[in-house]
This record gives structure tokens, C-alpha cells and sequence, in this order.
């Protein structure tokens, strides 16, 4: 659905994205992370056709973003990083508008929009002046009118900046309520907790480069290595574990917890476990989960050890 | 297909008017402009009347109301720049621009549409002014101008109104903030103050038939400046370019590509770069060489209209004072071959100034009023009874001839400044293309026109007066 080769976009003489190159298949949500200026708007804005590659190529719903941009703009919806609404109009007055510029009629647009703002709790809210809006509810229209048109690209530019908590949970909810088979989406973000809530592939991108493109959990696994397991014990085991199988590791230890890394968990884990309940009593024994922001600050760091290399 | 394009446009248009009157800073003022101040202006032009008719002067009287009614249109139109530049930069500023960018519209769309929601509610606005004051003016039993003036009238307000927003647009595109935009405005206000001063002068002179010259003008401005504003209204210079810094480092380096190309000699410059333009602006320098053929046959026709007391020119002590002058502008003696060359390079350098804020148009003026005057004393010394031939062999062929084409040349490179944002190249911003344009005038000043027209004071100081003295019987 979103496919780019060595997608390039140099301004003067500054290298905002530097061949870039992504697959992203129907049904999929990727997560495009990092930092601030790392080149994630430019990206969107040349997959929505606003801004022209400088080299390299990209196609988005089998149309090339310089060639058939007009074609391309029809097929994606964007909401960009500031909802650029206007304060005077209300949500339906507003929605009419972008609808009409679409080529549908109000009474179309009408029909359209009332199940979306129903199920985003902004039906009692439409009449309402947009300048009156939370930054939650501006963040949620101005998803509905990304998605008037229906298209089968999302691209979605830092969606939730600057939003409290509980205007941030809405938008994430309302952005997983639009995934479908059908439909691709691309995040950008900087916030790691909401791109592993929302997405199955992630590419972080830094000074203008992909430097990593994996499904969530090959970036996991590849970053952080093999997985962790936590024991919890019902007593101190200060002291304890001497004779441990091979291929068991601890890796870090308190009090009662004690955390083990195990190179093959479906032969090891078993002969762990038996090991733990026969001479010990054990009131636990689970997997700790892999953050992705380790996975993240791994792979920045490979680069920045890269670089210092060269 | 135009028109469903069109209508797409219109969509902007209508949420733009509509916004536009929701919003009561736009509101008030109109509202004052269009019923306040007609009401203010007829009380104020009755009692002129009464006063200037109690002298006798009725011609004061009848010239000014039109001159009113020109005002009291001019006023709600000066509304639409503000609109303009809140329509255009405001909606940058703000971020609602590129959700519309996202939409399957083409640029032209949305700059149309954009265009006309800032044009017709403040010139519908000035129309109902101007029938406020004229309804006011029969209250009072004072006459209406005649319905050709009233047709003038509501020309230059449509045109004034066209420039400001075009200018308005095209000053948008280089600002990235309202308040860059607002400062950058100045390049619109005070031209157009200039223009209504100078149109005020016209009314009260009564010449009528000027104001058309105006309009046509103004119509050439306009569609020059709504030229430049669709190439440069594009998505990708409206959100792809910081252009509110100024950026010394780059400007330098676009200035100094188009100054020195890939020259590494100065031959290597003459013969890839300033030969290669002279030929590029052969179009301009065809054009201009014209309008010096035009400039002197206006000049010279401008005899029987400013009438000269021939004595003044001198021609009885011609001879004296031709001996007197290559006596005083003895060979080696540089003193009046710099006060030339400097006067000549003076009037260039204001012409390029001109032709800088006004892209061309203004910066043949210099040239075009220099070859008049020439005419024009050429058809006072004919009417004297002197030889044409034997003035232009002796006064003006000698320096002229190196003179006159390096001034045609120069100002030709100012022509040009006009000519390529007439053909305007969406890949390169308006400062890029200024840079490009004063590099290359640069280039043919530095690289031709200031030697030329040293060699050309040196001949006017030291073989002109002598080869006049030795043809002038």
C-alpha cells in the first residue's frame, strides 16, 4: 500500500530525509519513530504529495506521489501534528466543508458523519464553535474529517503532542477503532508507549535515516536479546542459587525477585521451574515484558556506536 | 470541467466570506467605511462647496467630488489587503492551511478561491459606499460626476483592489507570520499611497483621459503580480521553505553562482557568462531599444505642449560657449569625465531601484525620460531653425553611440527583472529569482555598462565639444 525507494528530500543544503525506504502492506499499523526534526513530517508531507522528493521515489495506493499527486491526495487522509481548525465554525459546518471539497454533498456528508461522531462522543458537540473545543475533542474532529473521504491511507503526525493523558487515551482509541484489513496507517511519534499500544511494525528514523524497520516484536528480540524471567519467592533468597542449570543466567536480583536470563526457554524454563518449586517456595514464575522504549534507545545507541566506529 | 474545478474554488470562497463576517475586527470597519464615512464625506464635500462657491471657485467644487467618491471607494477596498494577508499567512501561522493542502485541490484552487473571498466583500463594501455618497450628493442638490468619471472611478477601485490583493498574495509567500507579512505590506501601502496621491493630482487637474492610463497600468501590475502569486502559491514553497530568516550565507552563494558561473578567468566570465546573458536578453534589449526610438519621438512631440523660449537654450553664443567648453574640458583633465560617468551611473542606479520594488516596470523610466528630454530639445533646436543632423552628429552621436547602448543594455537587465517573474519558475522561491535577477544586472554593469560608459564620458568631455564646434556653422 505505502512503498518508497531511497525517498530522498533535501532543502537547500539541508538533508531532512535521507533514502528512506518503507513497505507497508494493507492492515498494517507502523509506528515511525523519533526524535524531534529526525525528518517524520517531511516523510509524511512527500507521502501526501505536499511536498516533491528531491530523489528516490514513492507510491502510495499504486500512485506516484510526484507524478499523480492529486490522484494520491485522494487516497490518503492526514492529520497533522497542529488540527488547523477554524474557530468559528462548528464541527458540522466545518466537516460540510472539507466533505465538499471532496466532491460530496452536505446531505451526504451529514449521513457520513453522524455514526463517526456518535462514536467518538461528539454528537452532542457538534453545533459547538471549534475556538470552544478541548485539545482532545480538536484532535478528534480533526480526525473525522482525515477520514471523510474514507481513504485507504492514514498518515497520522504526532496525533497526540501536547495532550493531557486523558485527551491522549481518547485520540489512541480512536485511532485503533479505524484500523482495518483494508487500511494502512502510519504513525509518527516520539511517544513509545503509544506506538507499541497502536502498532505491529516499527521504523525509527534519525537525522533523516531509517536506521531500523522490524515488526515489534523482531525489534524487541533483536534489541534487548533473549527474553527475561522474574521468580518471586515468598522468603529472602539472599545468598542462595549456586547451582544453577546451564544456560541460566541471573541477571539481576532483590530481595524476594529474583530475574533470570535463559538462552532457550522452552528446554531450560521447565527443568528452572522444577528446580525452583522442589527446593524453594516459589510464588512465581513470568516473563518480563521487553519495553520498547529499551528496544528504542538500543538501536539509537548501535548507531551512535556506528558512527563513533567510523 | 473548468467550471466543476471552479466550483471547487468557490467552496473556499464561501468558508472564507463566511468566516470573514462571523468575525466583527473585519465587520466594524466595514460597516464604518461603508455608511459612516460616505455620510462624513458628503457633509465635508457640501460644505467645500458652499465655501469655495461663495469665491467663485466652482472648479475646485466640481473636482472634488470625484475626487471624493474616489476616496470614499478606496477606503473599503484598503480592507481586502488585511483580509488577504490574514487569509493567506494567517491560515500558514495557524496550521488550518495544510489540512486544505491535503485535500485533492490544485493549488490554483485554493489560491483562486482564496483570492476572491479577499477581493469581493470589501469591493462590495466600497460599491455600496460609493452609492451611500451619491445618494447623499442628490440629497444636497449637488451634481453627480458625469457617468463616464463614475465608470473610471469604479475601474481604478476594481483594479486598486486586484493589485493590493496580488501584491498581498505574492508578499504571503514570502512570510511565514502575520507579523512578517504586515511589515513586508509596506512594499504594497506605500506605493499605493503614492498612486492615490498621484491619481488626486490627475482628478484635481482634470485630466481625465490619464486616469485610463492608470487603469491600464494598474491592469498590467495586476496581472503580473497574480502571475507570480499562482507559480509561487504552491504546497511545496508554502511549507517547505524557511523563509522568514534571512539567510546571508545562502543569499550569498546564490548571488555569487549567477555572478561568476563555473568562470575560473575573467575571459572565461566574458565568454560563459556575460556574453552568454547579453544574448539571453536580447528580447529586452530588442524591446528597450524601441521604446528609445518611441521615448524620442514622444519627447519631440511634446513641443507644442511645453512651450520653450528657444534664447534660453543658447543657440545665438552656441559657438562661445562650445569654445569655452573644450577649453575648460581639456584633454587629461578627468575632473568632468567622473562628473558624467557618475551622473550617468546615478540614473542607472536609481532606475534599477525602481525597477527592483516595482519587478521592471518602473525601471524604464530613467532611460525612457532621458531620450524625451533629448527629443524634446532636438524639436526646440529644429523649430530654431537648426540642422537636426548636425546636432545629433554633433551633440550625440559621438559618445552616443557607445552611451545610448550601454544605457538600453542596463536597463534591459532591469527589464528583465519583469520578465522572468512574468515566467515564473515554481522551482526557485522570489528571493532566489531576485538574487538571480540583481546578480546578473551585477554582471552586465560591472562586466560592460560601467566601462562603456566611461569610454563614453571620456568622448563626451574631450571630442564632443570639438567635433560640435568644428559641424556647428
Amino acid at each position: 500500500m505505502i512503498e518508497t525507494q531511497e525517498l530522498t528530500k533535501i532543502f537547500d543544503d539541508f538533508t531532512a530525509v535521507n533514502q528512506v525506504n518503507l513497505n507497508v502492506h494493507a492492515g498494517q499499523i507502523l509506528a515511525l519513530l523519533g526524535p524531534n526534526g529526525a525528518g517524520k513530517t517531511t516523510t509524511v508531507r512527500m507521502l501526501s504529495s505536499i511536498l516533491r522528493p528531491s530523489s528516490g521515489w514513492a507510491k502510495v495506493a499504486g500512485y506516484d506521489v510526484y507524478a499523480q499527486p492529486s490522484e494520491v491526495r485522494k487516497m490518503v487522509g492526514v492529520l497533522t501534528e497542529h488540527h488547523g481548525l477554524y474557530g468559528r465554525m462548528n464541527a458540522e459546518e466545518y466537516l460540510i466543508f472539507f466533505g465538499e471539497l471532496y466532491g460530496y454533498s452536505s446531505a451526504h456528508v451529514l449521513n457520513k458523519i453522524n455514526p463517526i461522531l456518535e462514536q467518538l462522543g461528539m454528537d452532542q458537540f457538534r453545533k459547538k464553535r471549534l475556538g470552544e473545543y478541548s485539545k482532545g475533542m480538536r484532535q478528534k474532529l480533526a480526525l473525522v474529517r482525515a477520514i471523510i473521504h474514507e481513504p485507504p491511507v492514514l498518515l497520522l503526525d504526532e496525533p497526540t503532542s501536547a495532550m493531557d493523558p486523558e485527551s491522549a487515551k481518547i485520540v489512541r482509541s480512536a485511532i485503533k477503532s479505524l484500523s482495518n484489513k483494508e487500511r494502512t496507517i502510519i504513525l509518527c511519534t516520539h511517544n513509545l508507549a503509544e506506538a507499541e499500544e497502536l502498532c505491529d511494525q516499527i521504523a525509527i528514523i534519525q537525522e533523516g535515516r531509517i536506521i531500523l524497520n522490524k515488526s515489534m516484536q523482531e525489534v524487541k528480540n533483536s534489541l534487548v536479546g533473549s527474553p527475561v524471567f522474574a521468580a518471586k519467592f515468598v522468603s529472602s533468597m539472599e545468598g542462595k542459587f549456586s547451582d544453577l542449570p546451564d544456560g541460566v543466567q541471573i541477571v539481576n536480583r532483590n530481595e524476594s525477585i529474583i530475574y533470570f536470563k535463559v538462552e532457550n526457554p522452552t528446554v531450560q524454563n521447565p527443568v528452572l521451574i522444577r528446580l525452583l518449586t522442589e527446593k524453594y517456595d516459589l510464588v512465581s514464575f513470568e516473563e518480563v515484558p521487553i519495553k520498547l522504549e529499551d528496544a528504542y534507545l538500543g538501536a539509537i545507541n548501535q548507531v551512535k556506536m556506528n558512527n563513533n566506529d567510523e | 470541467m473548468m467550471s466543476n474545478q471552479l466550483k471547487l474554488a468557490l467552496v473556499i470562497t464561501k468558508r472564507e466570506v463566511r468566516d470573514q463576517f462571523r468575525d466583527w475586527r473585519i465587520i466594524f470597519p466595514i460597516l464604518g467605511l461603508t455608511i459612516f464615512f460616505p455620510f462624513l464625506m458628503n457633509f465635508t464635500t457640501a460644505q467645500v462647496l458652499q465655501f469655495v462657491n461663495r469665491y467663485g471657485a466652482t472648479i475646485v467644487g466640481e473636482r472634488l467630488v470625484p475626487f471624493s467618491m474616489m476616496i470614499v471607494g478606496f477606503f473599503p477596498i484598503s480592507v481586502s489587503l488585511v483580509i488577504a494577508l490574514e487569509s493567506f499567512v494567517g491560515e500558514k501561522e495557524r496550521g488550518s492551511i495544510e489540512p486544505l493542502f491535503n485535500t485533492p485541490l490544485l493549488d490554483w484552487q485554493i489560491y483562486i478561491g482564496k483570492l476572491i473571498s479577499s477581493i469581493v466583500p470589501p469591493l462590495f463594501a466600497s460599491f455600496v459606499g460609493m452609492l451611500v455618497y451619491s445618494v447623499g450628493l442628490i440629497i444636497n442638490n449637488v451634481p453627480l460626476p458625469d457617468l463616464h468619471l463614475i465608470i473610471q472611478i469604479i475601474a481604478i477601485t476594481i483594479i486598486q483592489a486586484v493589485v493590493m490583493v496580488a501584491g498581498a498574495v505574492v508578499v504571503s509567500t514570502q512570510a511565514t507570520s502575520v507579523r512578517a507579512a504586515n511589515l513586508l505590506a509596506s512594499f504594497i501601502i506605500i506605493p499605493m499611497a503614492l498612486l492615490i496621491q498621484g491619481e488626486s493630482i490627475v482628478m484635481f487637474w482634470g485630466n481625465y483621459v490619464t486616469l485610463w492610463w492608470v487603469v491600464f497600468g494598474l491592469s498590467i501590475l495586476a496581472i503580473l503580480l497574480l502571475r507570480i502569486g499562482l507559480a509561487h502559491f504552491s504546497r511545496e514553497e508554502l511549507l517547505g521553505r524557511d523563509i522568514d530568516v534571512l539567510n546571508f550565507r545562502w543569499g550569498w552563494k546564490v548571488f555569487r553562482m549567477n555572478f561568476f558561473g563555473k568562470a575560473t578567468t575573467l575571459k572565461n566570465w566574458y565568454q560563459f557568462e556575460v556574453f552568454p546573458y547579453i544574448k539571453e536578453i536580447r528580447y529586452s534589449i530588442l524591446i528597450l531599444s524601441l521604446l528609445v526610438v518611441v521615448a524620442f519621438f514622444v519627447g519631440r512631440s511634446q513641443i507644442t505642449r511645453f512651450e520653450f523660449p528657444v534664447e534660453q537654450l543658447g543657440v545665438e553664443n552656441m559657438q562661445e560657449q562650445l569654445t569655452q567648453l573644450s577649453q575648460n574640458w581639456s584633454f587629461g583633465n578627468f575632473s568632468p569625465v567622473i562628473t558624467i560617468f557618475w551622473q550617468n551611473i546615478r540614473v542607472l542606479l536609481l532606475a534599477f531601484i525602481l525597477g527592483v520594488i516595482t519587478l521592471g516596470i518602473f525601471g524604464v523610466l530613467p532611460l525612457f525620460a532621458s531620450i524625451g528630454i533629448v527629443g524634446y530639445i532636438m524639436g526646440l533646436l529644429g523649430n530654431a531653425g537648426l540642422s537636426l543632423s548636425t546636432y545629433f552628429l554633433g551633440f550625440i552621436l559621438p559618445h552616443g553611440i557607445i552611451e545610448i547602448p550601454a544605457a538600453v543594455i542596463a536597463t534591459a537587465a532591469i527589464f528583465q527583472i519583469g520578465v522572468i517573474f512574468a515566467t515564473p519558475d515554481n522551482q526557485q522561491t522570489i528571493g532566489e529569482v531576485w538574487l538571480k535577477s540583481i546578480a546578473n544586472w551585477t554582471k552586465v554593469m560591472l562586466g560592460l555598462v560601467i566601462p562603456m560608459m566611461f569610454i563614453a564620458a571620456m568622448i563626451e568631455v574631450w571630442l564632443t565639444p570639438e567635433l560640435a564646434l568644428w559641424l556647428i556653422p
